[in-house]
């Protein structure tokens, strides 16, 4: 239909009558949608474009890569670094352990009601981030945590001996994980559930083994979601501050807190050094989206 | 298939363990305050302390004012792209999505620097302009999920349908909107709007660098000077959260219904 109407304007023009009235209508057509788009544009595009504008000006307002230049040195870089390091195992941890969570609640026979727990549990996990998430870590991994404590009198294991520490790589990685998980399981569950149950009896019929099945079809027809989704929680984990800083203070020198402690105080002596910080993120989170959407396009073939 | 089984109550078991140590050690911590018993000592002074009221209140206020804003924004323009401009659905979609992409440090960094006191709007100028500002940010925060909640609400009703039949008995664009769609997707918009309070009320980076006196803030200051009672105000949170998924899991039951409901 589009295809005619582009090529012959006359049998459009009969086929579809209305778009004559619509011409007339055009303003107030808008006006439905102008406070979304005046929002959308004040409050979300303009600060974001003014912030990557700032990336490519000095002090004066003229044009310079000195700043992006400037994001090379040594402090950036390692913020960079350890913040995609955080990002990346939380979130690979976070998706395997959901995914076989998942697969566990909807196709291991479990009972119903354990489906239905945990996911609403999770509903509710992935959404307890933020500085009451990091109280509950140390409450737990803390040095005077219940875990270390049990680990240390009733294992004889004292984790603190033996390297670890809330305040690290691994002690935010883990605190992460907490809300990877749950984020990945209530995204995952209704690609799992898109599973058809006849393509199980037809590969079973074709005289497909268990691992056979596993193999050539469930893991192709989800792997796009799965790496969707992976994508989508690092950003989540790259762009996250309030855990972080409520857990390690200023201790662990990651982006958005390096970025924080700009804002606050200049403390890289250079604002515009801040908006490349800021542009260098867009960047990271933008990318692993653009990815996002690509595999969500193509795992929604098989969801239909 | 009886392995097949067995490893699922295996990694059952794994997650809940992973899930339920965090809160069975919280709980353990806030009760611990008095030396050798159990008490809710901590949960008293936290409750009691006019700080928390005074920052519980505002976050409180400022979720109510997000979800307002949220819903003044979103409605009219979810229900007049199914209604006339169904082109316009991709380029909705992506905006409503960029929130995901655009870290919330960025965009209130964003806010700092275009709306300070010499800009031509200078929302930082006034206590209560910032206080606006802020709810905004939450605002774009909850975009995602207020849209996506909106626009779930709207696919179940036949929107063009409801739309005529009110203008046929002569009602206008607002009378349309107010007493014809919106009760119609109200379940929808609670949703939305309790998943907009769990995002609001402990969120930290905005309140924290626009220095208004909210929740998260407060709970960042008292993490970093008490022992037990942020152990206590974690599990406050928690609760907090359980409390807003549960009615959005109890909503979504009436929320078939609502549809054909002939009111």
């Amino acid at each position: 239909m589009t295809d005619l109407s582009l090529s012959d304007q006359t049998i459009a023009g009969k086929t579809a009558p209305p778009s004559e009235a619509r011409a007339l209508r055009l303003p107030t057509q808008w006006l439905g949608v102008a406070p979304f788009f005046i929002f959308a544009i004040m409050f979300l595009i303009l600060p974001t474009l003014y912030l990557m504008l700032g990336a490519f000006q000095n002090g004066a307002g003229e044009f310079t890569l000195e700043n992006i230049i400037a994001l090379s040195q040594p402090t950036i870089v390692a913020a960079y670094w350890i913040s995609i390091k955080i990002s990346l195992a939380s979130s690979l941890i976070g998706a395997f352990a959901g995914l076989a969570i998942a697969i566990a609640i909807v196709r291991g026979g479990l009972p119903e009601w354990i489906r239905s727990a945990t996911l609403t549990f999770s509903g509710v996990a992935s959404n307890f981030a933020g500085v009451p998430l990091a109280f509950a870590f140390l409450a737990t991994l803390g040095r005077l945590g219940l875990a270390t404590v049990i680990l240390n009198t009733v294992f004889g294991l004292n984790i603190y001996a033996h390297g670890f520490n809330i305040l690290s790589f691994w002690g935010l990685t883990l605190t992460y994980v907490y809300f990877q998980i749950p984020l990945m399981v209530v995204i995952i569950v209704p690609a799992i559930d898109g599973l058809k149950k006849e393509w199980g009896e037809a590969a079973a019929t074709l005289g497909a083994t268990q691992t056979q099945f596993w193999r050539m079809v469930v893991i192709p027809v989800i792997w796009p979601s799965f790496l969707g989704t992976v994508i989508l929680l690092f950003a989540n984990a790259f762009g996250a501050i309030a855990t972080a800083y409520a857990l390690t203070g200023s201790s662990l020198n990651i982006v958005p807190i390096l970025l924080y402690a700009q804002i606050r105080g200049d403390v890289l002596h250079n604002p515009h050094l801040g908006y490349a910080i800021a542009f260098g993120m867009i960047v990271i989170t933008g990318l692993a989206n653009v990815f996002y959407i690509w595999f969500r396009t193509r795992s929604e073939r098989w969801l239909k | 298939m009886k392995t097949g089984r067995f490893w699922a109550w295996v990694v059952f078991a794994l997650g809940a363990a992973y899930f339920f140590i965090p809160l069975i050690a919280t709980v353990e911590f806030s009760m611990r305050m008095r030396r050798g018993t159990y008490s809710f000592d901590a949960y008293q002074i936290v409750l009691g302390d006019a700080r928390f009221q005074a920052t519980f209140g505002y976050s409180v206020l400022a979720a109510i004012f997000t979800i307002i804003i949220g819903v003044l924004i979103v409605v009219p323009a979810a229900y007049w792209i199914r209604l006339r401009l169904p082109q316009l659905r991709p380029i909705v979609e992506f905006i409503t999505l960029l929130p995901l992409v655009i870290p919330a440090i960025v965009i209130v960094f964003g806010y700092i620097r275009m709306y300070g006191s010499n800009s031509p709007l200078p929302f930082l100028a006034s206590d209560r302009g910032t206080d606006l500002l802020l709810v905004i940010g939450y605002a774009t925060l909850a975009l995602p999920y207020m849209y996506r909640a909106v626009d779930t609400g709207l696919r179940t009703i036949d929107v063009r349908t409801l739309t005529e039949a009110a203008q046929i008995l002569g009602a206008g664009w607002g009378t349309i909107i107010t007493r014809v769609i919106l009760p119609n997707v109200l379940i929808a918009v609670l949703s939305g709007a309790f998943l907009t309070f769990a995002i609001v009320i402990g969120e930290f980076t905005m309140a924290s660098l626009l220095n208004r006196p909210a929740f998260g803030p407060y709970l960042q200051n008292i993490g970093a000077n008490r022992a037990y009672e942020p152990a206590a105000l974690a599990i406050i949170a928690f609760a907090i959260t359980w409390g807003c998924m549960s009615l959005i899991q109890i909503l979504s039951r009436f929320a078939p219904r609502s549809a054909n409901r002939p009111n």
